[in-house]
């Protein structure tokens, strides 16, 4: 990969009218996941039944851009079936590339589906050359989605010293523990992103009005307590306020969204592959807006890459659609961590 | 059943690390992980005093591990793991897949599959053991059923290690909670961590213990312990973990010994080592249901 390649943009498709909106918008890619606990994104009214993937695919081919199938939990031993049967899916509905993180289903499908080309999963956990180097070598993996977890520097190390394609997170919900390491959500609820493909999930949370406020719960844990004025948040637990050594605040990240669009030209010059927007939980609506700014920002950078700087009106439409209305550049920052 | 201890998790001064391993060396423990495995910033000891220390053990009869760092980001991390990979005359626990591919491609077959490579099913972990593996530790997140349907379908057995006390590894990283806490960057973290012996309890807005901030590591404020699910391990692991913590951690090794020893009921055990405990115990993970509860089965 070098610079002078297009920097390609991967859009969260949740849904059917996820997807349409996204490749008409300009997406070069999306992703999306099927209707079970195969992909990271398990929520109720998300995802894709068969028939739904069909016709998806079909639009984004029809339009020349490709469709990405996330299959990045872990299976189990009872369930690995279930999980080789979407990977046969997905090479039978002519996908353009499966997006995973087990090693043994990684196996599984460059042997049973040479052509099939693999991605590793932002939940494979590969933070270094070295271990993506390991799954290039023994299943052939073509791109790597990199946790959130890097600065820009060690991005550049990373991607000059493998000859897997890398792709980063540009735009979404921020994730701050390294995916694929986190069993927050298992501790509390009993599910976990590695295994049920939910963080945080909805049929534990509780919104509550009390005389101190508004009490958001999960599982029964109180998350946070909200004022008169304060907008309640969605529990999350990462992004609650607790208490450490008596002091109340968010003892690990605020609610807000991860927008990287003022680095897009060191990500370019680094020689990142793709980039991938977060958020196939949300609207139709969401996906159009981020869509087009990040194409109309990815076409300028482009072609004058010395030129760019993120437009502000780039930079409201974003912040518009960003948790808590604010952003960071998380980890790329160093003086983030 | 062999007992382990697992690597120091938290930040203390030199001379109490050494302090502490100079008393695991007799006492009834099989196995010691050593190692820096949280934190990159942290070299109060640095690798070569982790193999003097490692070499005392082994002098006292333990079998001494290296564990290698969980989260890799630089190049730096890599010139340790290469170093920790290189040596050849202890095992080491690859808690990476970059270790992986290093151990593999060194030749080596004795080296441990660690907590974090998130093995949840027989054929990641063959894929394992074809490149070296030659012990397996569970993720702290798999559960007692899930772990048997993984060894009952493998085609060979291999030596399996369970997290067995102590505050649960629950996530990593990059950001250094700790230092947050002090409104410190990490970069100059001022090493605020160094002497806060078993971590910063988090604790929700009702003042319930909820999470422990350990550096960019967070961990569970409940202490995790199977001491009441001992008879339900049996057939299903070979060597049980012990994580260290800031006072009574020989104590808890003896409890667990004694326990399988058949000098005390897991029951008795389990009331006797609460005295030594800096929080209330929790098991739910390995009963398939949220790791935070305490669950006793019908």
């Amino acid at each position: 990969m070098t610079s002078s390649q297009r920097i390609e943009l991967v859009c969260p498709a949740g849904s059917l009218p996820a997807l349409k909106t996204a490749i008409d918008h300009g997406a070069d890619c999306v992703y999306l996941g099927f209707k079970d606990a195969t992909n990271a994104r398990n929520f109720t009214g998300l995802n894709f039944d068969p028939a739904q993937m069909r016709e998806g695919i079909a639009y984004a081919h029809a339009r020349r851009r490709k469709v990405l199938l996330a299959l990045n939990t872990y299976p189990q031993t009872a369930n690995w079936a279930g999980w080789t049967a979407a990977v046969d899916r997905a090479a039978e509905f002519g996908i353009d590339a499966v997006i995973l993180a087990d090693p043994g289903l990684m196996a599984y499908a460059a042997k049973t589906h040479p052509q099939l080309r693999l991605h590793l999963s932002v939940q494979g956990s590969a933070t270094s050359y070295e271990a993506i180097n390991f799954y290039h070598e023994r299943f052939g993996i073509q791109r790597a989605v990199l946790p959130r977890v890097l600065s820009m520097a060690q991005v550049e190390q990373v991607v000059g010293r493998t000859p897997v394609e890398i792709e980063v997170f540009g735009f979404g919900g921020l994730c701050v523990m390294v995916e694929g390491r986190c069993a927050l959500s298992a501790y509390a609820t009993g599910e976990s992103p590695n295994c049920n493909g939910a963080c945080s999930p909805g049929k534990h949370v509780r919104w509550e009005q009390t005389p101190q406020g508004m009490e958001t719960r999960l599982n029964g844990i109180l998350i946070d307590r909200f004022g008169e004025h304060e907008r309640a948040g969605y529990p999350t637990l990462c992004k609650g306020r607790f208490e450490v050594n008596d002091e109340t605040y968010y003892a690990i990240e605020e609610p807000t969204s991860l927008n990287t669009l003022e680095m897009l030209p060191e990500l370019a010059r680094v020689g990142v592959a793709a980039i991938k927007i977060e958020g196939r939980q949300r609207s139709p609506a969401y996906v159009a807006q981020v869509t087009k700014v990040w194409r109309a920002a990815l076409d300028r950078v482009a072609v004058d890459p010395a030129g760019f700087h993120a437009l502000p009106a780039w930079m409201a439409e974003l912040n518009k659609v960003s948790e808590g209305q604010s952003h960071t550049l998380g980890a790329y920052y160093r003086p983030w961590k | 059943m062999k007992l382990s201890l697992g690597p120091l998790l938290y930040y203390w001064p030199r001379q109490s690390v050494l302090d502490f391993y100079a008393e695991i060396a007799d006492s009834p423990v099989d196995i010691v992980h050593l190692g820096e495995t949280v934190c990159s910033r942290r070299h109060e000891l640095r690798l070569d005093d982790w193999i003097e220390v490692a070499a005392m053990l082994a002098d006292a009869g333990k079998e001494a591990v290296l564990s290698s760092q969980s989260l890799i980001e630089s190049e730096s991390d890599l010139k340790t793991l290469r170093r920790v990979v290189g040596q050849q005359r202890f095992r080491v626990e690859a808690n990476d897949m970059a270790a992986v591919r290093l151990l593999a491609e060194a030749g080596r077959r004795d080296w441990i599959a660690g907590p974090t490579l998130n093995v949840f099913n027989p054929h990641t972990l063959g894929l394992l053991v074809e490149a070296g593996a030659s012990r397996w530790v569970v993720a702290p997140e798999m559960s007692g059923a899930a772990l048997a349907e993984v060894r009952s379908t493998l085609p060979a057995p291999i030596e399996t290690e369970v997290f067995a006390y102590g505050r649960l590894p629950l996530a990593h990283s990059a950001r250094c909670f700790t230092a947050r806490h002090y409104n410190l960057q990490k970069d100059g973290c001022e090493f605020r961590c160094l002497g806060i012996a078993d971590g910063l309890v988090l604790r929700t807005r009702e003042g319930e213990p909820f999470l422990t901030l350990n550096g960019v590591q967070t961990q569970s404020a409940k202490v995790h312990t199977l001491l009441g699910d001992l008879s339900a391990l049996d057939g299903r692991a070979e060597v049980l973990r012990i994580s260290p913590q800031g006072a009574h951690t020989r104590d808890i090794i003896e409890r667990f010994r004694a326990a399988l020893d058949g000098r005390q009921t897991p029951a008795e055990a389990l009331a006797a080592s609460s005295a030594h405990m800096p929080a209330a115990p929790c098991n739910g993970f390995w009963h398939g249901r949220p790791g935070v509860e305490q669950f006793v089965p019908a």
